[in-house]
């Protein structure tokens, strides 16, 4: 019987005009980032990545004294800290927030780690309205959807979609024009802005040594977001931290080029805490909510600590074969793509989500563009190895262990896998011509349900070496 | 146990840590400055800045930049001295010296344009650099469908490295530092990029030598 998640993939996979969507898009990513990247427009692109690598590593390894730093920091600064151990926790301290400073509406900017909690929803069951300000991210509001991807929530919408959506949902005369359906949802936004109790923001970033929060993006949602209402609350993980402000200069060269193709983005926000005297917008109270959710977990583990360097650029999305084709919703959890499927069974555990690690063609390309250099492949791998380590223990795993082990004691006698060789051949049909086997025998069917094997080559790859490295070896007897 | 406690508790058995133990000194920030000249910062901001840039050779020819781009609109301008020098505080359209949140908010609101200076520049990547305080404020540079940034030449740096070099810890000047890379946009519908989203949809930034 077909999983959820694979009932899902066939959704995508049907669905043709989502598949055009989600290719051009990412395709589109891909070259802008590539273009900003070339060696000779920033030769030092690798040692960047080396260094950003070396700094999470470094920050990550001494975190309890980051965070104690970072804390006493924003507190210097007349800025509040909430230590949330997990999702409850966090959405229980927005609530109180809200509550204290009765709050009613609350703008928000783009955050990961508040869909991971489900933020909105509980806000709504407690009557604070919550109201998406990254035009994308309102798209996928207002169709009440999950972002689709890292970077573009909204990538899989074609301009006819958001049209349909905003003359449902908003009541407006109908246009497809991308510029007029902004013009339409900045109208309304503005008045949000004005009249919000509450500032949600996520972090890109928190500079320990300056107890800061900083926000990268293209729109002014996250500046509106920080700078209008009375209240700013910034919901983010433990692991965002970073030591100095001098830091930044080598993760902000690289997330804008990887995210966006963008040498830097429209606006970078540096906010340490409350407005001070003689400023005359700003925040009059700043909370920041420090979210564990299972990162301290991924922490312990000190093989795939370096998921957590993550800084959610989206770039392993645009370049994953198969995020590129199964699309972002297949993936349960908030993220998506290669760096979903190595995150989300650390953070849910391996036994809710034992396909993830398994949804991928292990092609390398996500370790090759990661800023930060985590080598996802090799995560994957390790995940692999510990579902099937998990399934072996609840003796779920016996045939196909068998089956492994025997292949593994086969690959390590070469007598062995060669006379098998020769044996497949009674098995295989004729060679020559078109000979490529579309029926598998017995359960191999499966297999050739969905590909064809190729036929078997006239000389093994062995008896050519043999002869070509002139070694006069007697071929073995059939 | 609070929930500040039991994280911290449980990253500290997670790296093999305990209370207070020292932290060796993190790698080194990676600061690398060209040594450009002022001509070749103004030509690189000019190239590289997103917005429009306009150079004036002297104070009358910028504020007249600022008058030709505020004909007919609403403008508002923050209490920075560049602007109060070059007289450009003084046009007939132009609303300052605000201190109160919500009347200047309304006039944000209002107004078709914005007019800062800017603490710095930067040259590479092309970005203004704006720190809230006594001279300027979150608001005028984002509200307004227009942003005018006048700025002394000598205030561009040749990149981010400089600015962290020049300012190592923002948030020992104000609570609010921002680097603007050109005006409000969004690719969020089809990729297709649209101007004006939440901030400004033009960005001019005038150059005084
Ligand atoms: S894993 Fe790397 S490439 Fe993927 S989103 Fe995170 S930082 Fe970007």
């Amino acid at each position: 019987m077909a999983t959820v998640f694979q009932q899902e993939i066939h959704v995508a996979l049907s669905d043709l005009k989502l598949q055009r969507t989600i290719q051009s898009a990412t395709a589109r990513f891909g070259e802008k980032r590539r273009e900003v990247i070339a060696p000779d427009v920033l030769p030092e692109y690798q040692e960047l990545r080396d260094h950003a690598s070396r700094l999470k590593q470094h920050t990550l390894d001494h975190l309890d004294y980051y965070l104690e730093m970072l804390e006493a920091r924003v507190q210097e600064r007349g800025g509040h800290v909430v230590w949330c151990a997990d999702a409850e926790a966090a959405v229980e301290a927005v609530v109180a927030i809200g509550r204290e400073h009765g709050v009613k509406l609350a703008v928000k900017s783009k955050s990961m780690v508040s869909e991971e909690i489900h933020l909105n929803e509980a806000l709504e069951r407690n009557n604070i309205e919550p109201v998406e300000t990254d035009l994308g991210e309102y798209i996928m509001q207002l169709a009440r959807e999950r972002p689709y991807h890292i970077v573009a929530p909204a990538l899989h919408k074609t301009r006819g979609d958001v049209a349909d959506l905003f003359v449902d949902q908003l009541g407006v005369e109908r246009t497809e024009e991308p510029e007029e359906l902004t013009k339409i949802a900045r109208l309304i936004l503005r008045e949000k802005f004005l009249t919000a109790d509450m500032g949600i923001s996520g972090a890109n970033f928190l500079v320990a040594e300056s107890g800061a929060v900083v926000l990268v993006e293209n729109e002014g949602n996250i500046r509106m977001t920080t700078s209008a209402p009375r209240v700013h609350v910034a919901v983010t993980g433990i692991e965002k931290l970073i030591p100095r402000a001098a830091d930044l200069a080598v993760f902000l060269k690289l997330l804008g080029r990887s995210g966006s193709g963008q040498p830097i983005t429209s606006y970078t926000s540096f906010l340490s805490g409350p407005r001070r005297e003689g400023e005359i917008n700003g925040p009059d109270e700043f909370y920041l909510l420090l979210v564990d959710n299972g990162r301290t977990k991924v922490l312990a583990d000190e093989e795939k600590r370096e998921t957590l360097h993550c800084i959610r650029c989206g770039a392993c999305s645009n370049v994953c074969p198969v995020y590129r084709r199964i699309g972002g919703h297949t993936y349960p959890g908030a993220y998506s793509g290669p760096i979903g499927a190595i995150l989300t069974p650390q953070f849910a555990g391996l036994g809710h989500e034992p396909e993830l690690p398994f949804a991928s063609s292990l092609c390398g390309a996500c370790g090759e563009v990661c800023p930060v250099k985590i080598d996802i492949p090799r995560m994957l791998l390790a995940l692999r190895r510990d579902v099937k380590r998990g399934e072996a223990r609840e003796k779920r795993w016996f045939p196909e262990k068998l089956a492994f082990q025997g292949w593994s004691w086969v690959m390590r006698h070469p007598w062995v896998f060669e006379r098998a060789g020769l044996m497949a051949q009674v098995f295989l049909p004729p060679q020559g011509g078109d000979a490529w086997i579309r029926k598998g025998p017995g359960p191999l069917e499966a297999w050739t349900d969905t590909r064809d094997f190729p036929p078997r080559a006239p000389r093994s790859f062995r008896r050519l070496w043999r002869e070509r490295s002139g070694k006069a070896h007697k071929e073995p007897a059939a | 146990m609070p929930d500040r406690d039991r994280i911290l508790s449980k990253v500290r058995s997670a790296l093999g840590r305990s209370s207070g133990q020292a932290v060796p000194a993190a790698p080194p920030p990676r600061l690398v400055i060209p040594s450009w000249s002022l001509e070749e910062r103004i030509r690189r901001f000019s190239e590289n800045f997103l917005g429009e840039t306009f150079v004036a050779a002297n104070g009358d020819e910028a504020r007249d930049f600022v008058a030709s781009k505020t004909e007919g609109l609403a403008a508002v301008a923050s209490n920075s001295s560049v602007l109060r020098e070059l007289g450009v505080s003084g046009l007939p359209n132009v609303q300052c010296g605000f201190v109160d949140r919500d009347e200047l908010r309304l006039a944000c609101i209002a107004a078709g344009v914005g007019i800062t200076s800017a603490s710095y520049a930067i040259a590479d990547p092309g970005a203004l650099v704006v720190l809230a305080g006594a001279e300027e404020e979150r608001l005028i540079s984002l509200a307004p469908p227009r942003h005018i940034a006048v700025i002394p030449a000598d205030r561009i740096l040749s990149s981010l490295d400089e600015l962290f070099t020049v300012v190592p810890d923002p948030a020992l000047e104000s609570s609010s530092m921002v680097l603007i890379g050109g005006p409000s946009r969004t690719g969020d519908i089809e990729m297709t990029l649209t101007l004006g989203v939440h901030g400004p949809r033009e960005v001019y930034v005038v150059i005084v030598e």
